[in-house]
């Protein structure tokens, strides 16, 4: 019989991705009260905004640095969508009757808001994918100023710098973790497609893509809108956990930790958002404890402010400089354990439990 | 008439600062072929070495020289720490290791000095105003204007002039060639960061010296907009920078200054778009070479 790696047999990819997660997803949404809960909602809407930069950055080598600006549209269309009619009059001025009296449940709102959000990626992409590399990182980084200028001066429609207010809290853990095993589960089956196969052919080599009949424009707009879509929900989803938004949130800062979860985590592989989300939603939590001031071999250590960005940021150069294919690298082990039907068909068969015991002894033995 | 002198004159001042800084990302961009983001933040930490030497008495040309050669260090340290690793590693990761230096000297500048806009105060013989036709004008304008043009035509005549310079263009035609003729790359590379830093540091003593307060985060937004006066003008090219800092500064300034009341306050989304529209038009902006390697 072939021997098959631990890591490879089913019974441990379901172990390890799918039951232990899940167990201490459960756990910790019941013991850990409502601070945890809202920490564990970030942690997925983070792993949808990662994956979907990846998408682009890592997939199909756009290297681009707007998607905060698609997280705002997100953010704000679903926003006004989901507010009544009554809120939006008192809050923002002459808003377009139309626009006021419209108001959707979440669901809805938040697909109107993706779909809207992937509209605008597509005119915009349409300009600017023509640009390649530096061009295109620096026109990208505009395209965030120009929607953060729109939406601090439409004070009709987004109530300008001082934004908008009084969302009802929808994103909740179920909705927030199937909405990111959707987002993971769409991607991925995109990534191993013939139509994902060609973004990384894009990525590798232009020219030998293009002599196999590969569209280098259509690729390359389709994947740049498909992150736009992803985007806009992470934001939708973000203002219905925050229920405040404003376009300053949506800016370098914004653009900058989705950068860092995506290259921390692994830009190549979907499965690197998981990670990078992790590491960009609690590292900052637990170091929030510590800006204060702390004691530490009983040196009493002031306040630091901006403690947060200062580590960040050393561990990001530290990770560039030592993996700068990040944590997940090429692989997409969590990804495709969690989707590939192996991992469940695997559970009936005996090989798997044999082979299992099997593994466990030769890595004793060895 | 007069407003529109005076709005010209803002757009030269504000133009030389952008092309200071502009020079500097071009520079580093001709010879490493990466963009350096974090350029922006040396304009922060020249103005908040001056502060901190002004503040401790020094006399006011020893602190800015010092401001200076201590702006130089932070370029040469910058690039000795975190870029002289990746100098291979591919443009993505050069753009997302300098967007890194960038907030972690902002976040840094934070910790220290705390996120609080300062005044800086300078000689009262800059703020002095004179007319010339019909508008004012203030001893640091000229100032600025002339630093400018010495600066630009110091860089030119150390590029095209000296040893030194023949070596950075020969280092940055072809980085392994030039290595391979006995020309030491990383002392050349040292230097592009030295003559970048000094700009930048002039550009920030002349920026904060003209408006008076500044705090932290003064050098990205900055940065961003003089690197794309870089782009716009062409990365790479001199000539490119130069005027490329200017047509940013009179957009800016004219956008601001003539745009109909209601759509003025999206000037800046204006400017962006032109130089959206440049780009389409230009691939590889106004000054840039055709194809696509580095010159």
């Amino acid at each position: 019989m072939e021997k098959v790696k631990l890591r490879n047999n089913p019974l441990f990819r379901f172990l390890a991705v799918v039951l232990l997660p899940l167990l201490a997803l459960l756990l910790a949404a019941f013991t850990g009260g409502s601070y945890y809960e809202s920490v564990l909602v970030l942690f997925f809407i983070n792993i949808i905004l990662a994956a979907s930069l990846n998408l682009t950055n890592g997939i199909t080598g756009i290297f681009s640095l707007g998607q905060a600006g698609f997280m705002a549209l997100g953010a704000y269309a679903s926003s006004i969508l989901t507010l009544s009619e009554k809120t939006k009059n008192t809050m923002v001025r002459n808003m377009p009757e139309w626009l006021a009296k419209i108001q959707l449940p979440f669901i809805p709102a938040l697909i109107v808001a993706a779909v809207f959000s992937m509209l605008i990626a597509g005119l915009i992409g349409f300009a600017i994918l023509r640009a390649r590399g530096h061009y295109l990182a620096v026109i990208t980084l505009g395209m965030v100023i120009v929607i953060k200028s729109v939406l601090d001066n439409a004070n009709n429609l987004t109530n300008g710098s001082r934004g908008l207010s009084g969302m009802a809290r929808y994103s909740t853990l179920p909705v927030v973790v199937i909405a990111a095993l959707l987002t993971l589960f769409i991607l991925y089956r995109i990534r191993i497609s013939a139509f994902g196969r060609a973004m990384i052919a894009l990525r590798e080599d232009e020219d030998a893509a293009a002599s196999l009949g590969i569209n280098y424009s259509t690729i390359r707009l389709m994947s740049f809108m498909i992150s736009a879509f992803f985007g806009a929900v992470g934001g939708g989803l973000w203002a219905h956990l925050q229920r405040t938004i404003a376009p300053s949130l949506f800016y370098f800062n914004e653009t900058f930790i989705i950068l860092e979860m995506s290259v921390l985590g692994g830009m190549a592989s979907l499965s690197g958002a998981i990670p990078g989300a992790a590491i960009l939603t609690f590292v900052p939590q637990i170091l929030a404890n510590f800006s204060t001031g702390f004691t530490l071999f009983g040196i009493q250590i002031p306040q630091i402010n901006g403690l947060t960005n200062i580590v960040m940021s050393v561990l990001f150069i530290v990770t560039i400089i030592f993996r700068k294919q990040g944590i997940a690298g090429n692989s997409e082990y969590i990804v495709s354990s969690l989707f590939d039907r192996q991992t469940y068909t695997g559970l009936f068969k005996k090989e798997t439990y044999t082979g299992f015991a099997d593994a466990f002894r030769r890595k004793k033995s060895a | 008439m007069g407003y529109f002198t005076a709005q010209l004159i803002s757009a030269v001042k504000l133009g030389s600062i952008y092309a200071l800084v502009a020079i500097g990302y071009s520079i580093v961009y001709s010879i490493m072929g990466m963009i350096n983001f974090a350029h922006g933040e040396l304009l922060m930490i020249a103005t908040f070495s001056l502060w901190v030497l002004l503040n401790a008495g020094v006399p006011f040309a020893l602190a800015v020289a010092l401001a200076i050669l201590v702006t130089a260090l932070f370029g040469i340290l910058i690039e000795r720490i975190a870029y002289r690793s990746i100098r291979d590693a591919g443009e993505s990761t050069q753009i997302i290791t300098s967007l890194a230096v960038s907030i972690f000297l902002e976040a840094l500048c934070q910790a220290i000095f705390n996120s609080s806009s300062k005044a800086l105060i300078i000689p009262d013989f800059f703020s002095k105003t004179f007319r010339i036709l019909d508008t004012t004008v203030s001893v640091i304008d000229v100032v600025t204007l002339a630093c400018t043009l010495i600066l630009t035509l110091a860089v030119v005549l150390i590029i095209r002039r000296t040893a030194v310079g023949k070596a950075m263009r020969a280092v940055a035609d072809n980085m392994e060639a030039a290595d391979l003729m006995g020309i030491d790359k990383n002392r050349i590379i040292t230097a592009a960061f030295v003559i970048g830093s000094v700009l930048a540091a002039v550009a920030g003593i002349l920026y904060s010296g003209k408006y008076t307060s500044f705090s932290n985060d003064m050098g990205f937004m900055l940065g961003v907009k003089a690197f794309i006066a870089a782009v716009l003008g062409g990365l790479g090219s001199l000539t490119g920078a130069v005027t490329g800092g200017y047509i940013m500064a009179v957009l800016e300034v004219f956008f601001s200054g003539y745009l109909p009341r209601g759509v003025v306050s999206y000037q800046t989304a204006f400017t962006f778009l032109v130089l959206i529209l440049v780009l389409l038009v230009r691939p590889n902006g106004l000054f840039g070479s055709s194809n696509r390697q580095r010159s």
